[in-house]
């Protein structure tokens, strides 16, 4: 498999890899694909994404889609993170082989279940996939 | 790049490297000895003295009779060859064939392709040990049967099938048998006789040989069609200009493949127990495949809570080369077939490693991936949202 040398590094050290203890939100999405698992913890204080730790049981590229995605919403204000694509995460991360692009769909996703976590435990009405 | 000194290759199912004596043999098919076999000059001659010499050397290390044995393209072309050939060979008695789902793929696939051609094909399970049970097979049979193909040794779990066993059963029937022998050269005697063995399929890469080319036993009498027609090569069997070289390294590497077999077994066998009792030590580890009827070389366990690509990747970087039968690390996002059929889970199969050894690792080789392996796979764990508390360290 091909990789970038930035998917390389995002694999080998990842960015805000773990688990928040009191988050505000999480999301957990599986890949029907492949069967790979992702799951975010967000930390949200004044409508913005405070802190950010990800898990994820998946390929290199899934590991390395997941550290740039919380990499980039982080500091982020909730509707900027729900806008991010994984066209977003693969550019930023000088692209990814055609084969492993839906690994990156993962971390689109179980950043908006966490989004949509937050919001149901607010009382707030979660967003759907065309706002 | 090549595998330098440091490296650790550990892949020796997938490929080998070519030994010393056999490029020595190869290289004069290259340059001065480079003339066609069919040719009646001098170089020629030897071109075709030479593939004879070779014939005879795959022929002993089978037992088989010179006039049996068929150079190919490699373990594919043998493959493909030896069940087309039959199956269209013979279909005035029959469409019916039987093999077994943990087959490689250039024997499944080319079942698949028959049954699109109006042949029916019996894909038998294995058991949790990838075994294949012979009287699954017996039970299989029926009148219009003409073909059973199972192979001799898995190639990714190392399970060594009760191939002489199922060779009794299809004499018995009046079947004929067909083995993929591809990973059982130089690590499991054959004798295609005493095993009643029809077709043999065998690939040179796989004992220390050239890539590119194979052979196919076909045993006297049995009424096969040609897969290459052209040319009046391999006594008309098999058309196109012979792999000179390739046949020459091949001879070779089947030979001393054949004449070592006992020593190398021996160390590969103390290579092998000490890297799965080492690896079993992983907590949430399990051997895959056959615990005792497996190749000396093949090593293939799972760890659960992490993914083999990964896995793949992090070994890669501290120099250690090897394999897995994860969906994420195949061109079809499809979990190992092999490990599948034996019933491992699918998110299991996600954790599977497969280290092949071969004749160019050392005990030193094993303890360094002993030392590797459980460091990897806990920083994996502590990735991965699967792993329970109990077994993360972050
Ligand atoms: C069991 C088995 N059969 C067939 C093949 C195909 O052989 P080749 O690579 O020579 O075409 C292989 C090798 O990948 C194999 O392991
Ligand atoms: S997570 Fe399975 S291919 Fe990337």
């Amino acid at each position: 498999m091909e990789y970038s040398p930035k998917v390389m590094d995002h694999f080998s050290n990842p960015r805000n890899l773990g688990s928040i203890k009191n988050s505000d939100g999480v999301g957990e999405v599986g890949n029907a694909k492949c069967g790979d698992i992702m799951k975010i913890y967000l930390k949200v204080e004044d409508n913005r994404i405070a802190d950010v730790k990800f898990q994820t049981f998946g390929c290199g590229a899934a590991i390395a889609s997941s550290s740039m995605a919380t990499e980039l919403i982080k500091g982020k204000t909730l509707e900027e993170a729900w806008k991010l694509s994984n066209k977003a995460v693969t550019e930023a991360l000088d692209g990814l082989p055609p084969i492993k692009m839906h690994c990156s769909m993962l971390a689109e996703e179980a950043i908006h279940e966490a989004i949509n976590d937050y919001l149901r435990r607010k009382g707030l009405e979660p967003w759907t996939e065309d706002e | 790049m090549t595998v330098n000194d440091r490296a650790i290759y550990m892949d020796n199912s997938a490929t080998t490297p070519l030994r010393k004596e056999v490029v020595e043999e190869m290289l004069p098919f290259m340059t001065g000895n480079f003339g066609n076999p069919s040719s009646i000059y001098e170089i020629g001659k030897i071109s075709k003295h030479s593939i004879d010499e070779a014939r005879r050397k795959v022929a002993y290390a089978l037992g088989a009779e010179e006039n049996e044995i068929y150079f190919t393209s490699g373990g594919t072309e043998s493959d493909n060859w030896a069940i087309k050939g039959i199956a269209f060979a013979n279909r005035n008695k029959g469409k019916h064939i039987i093999t077994s789902s943990i087959e490689h793929h250039a024997v499944l696939h080319t079942c698949a392709w028959l049954e699109g051609q109006g042949f029916e094909v019996t894909y038998l399970p294995v058991d949790k040990y990838g075994m294949v049970s012979p009287e699954e097979v017996r039970k299989a049979i029926r009148d219009d049967t003409i073909l059973i193909s199972i192979m001799l040794a898995n190639n990714e779990i190392g399970t060594i099938q009760p191939v002489e066993e199922i060779g009794k059963i299809a004499k018995e029937n009046r079947i004929y048998f067909h083995t993929d022998a591809v990973q059982a050269i130089g690590h499991v005697p054959i004798d295609v006789k005493k095993m009643n063995i029809d077709l043999l399929s065998l690939s040179g890469h796989k004992f220390e040989g050239p890539k590119g080319c194979g052979a196919l036993y076909v045993r006297k009498g049995v009424k096969i069609e040609p897969l290459l027609h052209g040319g009046a090569q391999e006594g008309r069997r098999r058309a196109g200009t012979e792999n000179v070289p390739g046949i020459v390294g091949l001879g070779k590497a089947i030979e001393l493949a054949t004449a070592e077999i006992g020593e190398l077994n021996r160390t590969l066998l103390e290579l092998r127990e000490r890297l799965i009792k080492g690896l079993l030590r992983i907590p949430k580890t399990h051997l895959n495949g056959h615990p005792k009827q497996r190749l000396a070389n093949n090593v293939n366990i799972t760890l659960e809570y992490i993914e083999g690509e990964s896995l793949l990747l992090l070994l890669n970087a501290k120099g250690i080369f090897a394999s897995t039968g994860s969906a994420c690390n195949s061109t079809s996002l499809e979990p190992s077939h092999v490990l599948t059929a034996c019933g491992v889970p699918h998110e299991i199969i996600h954790g599977s490693l497969r280290l092949s050894l071969g004749r160019m690792n050392s005990e030193k080789d094993v303890d360094r991936v002993l030392e590797v392996v459980p460091e990897i796979v806990q920083k994996l764990r502590n990735m991965s949202p699967l792993t329970p508390e109990e077994y993360r360290t972050t």
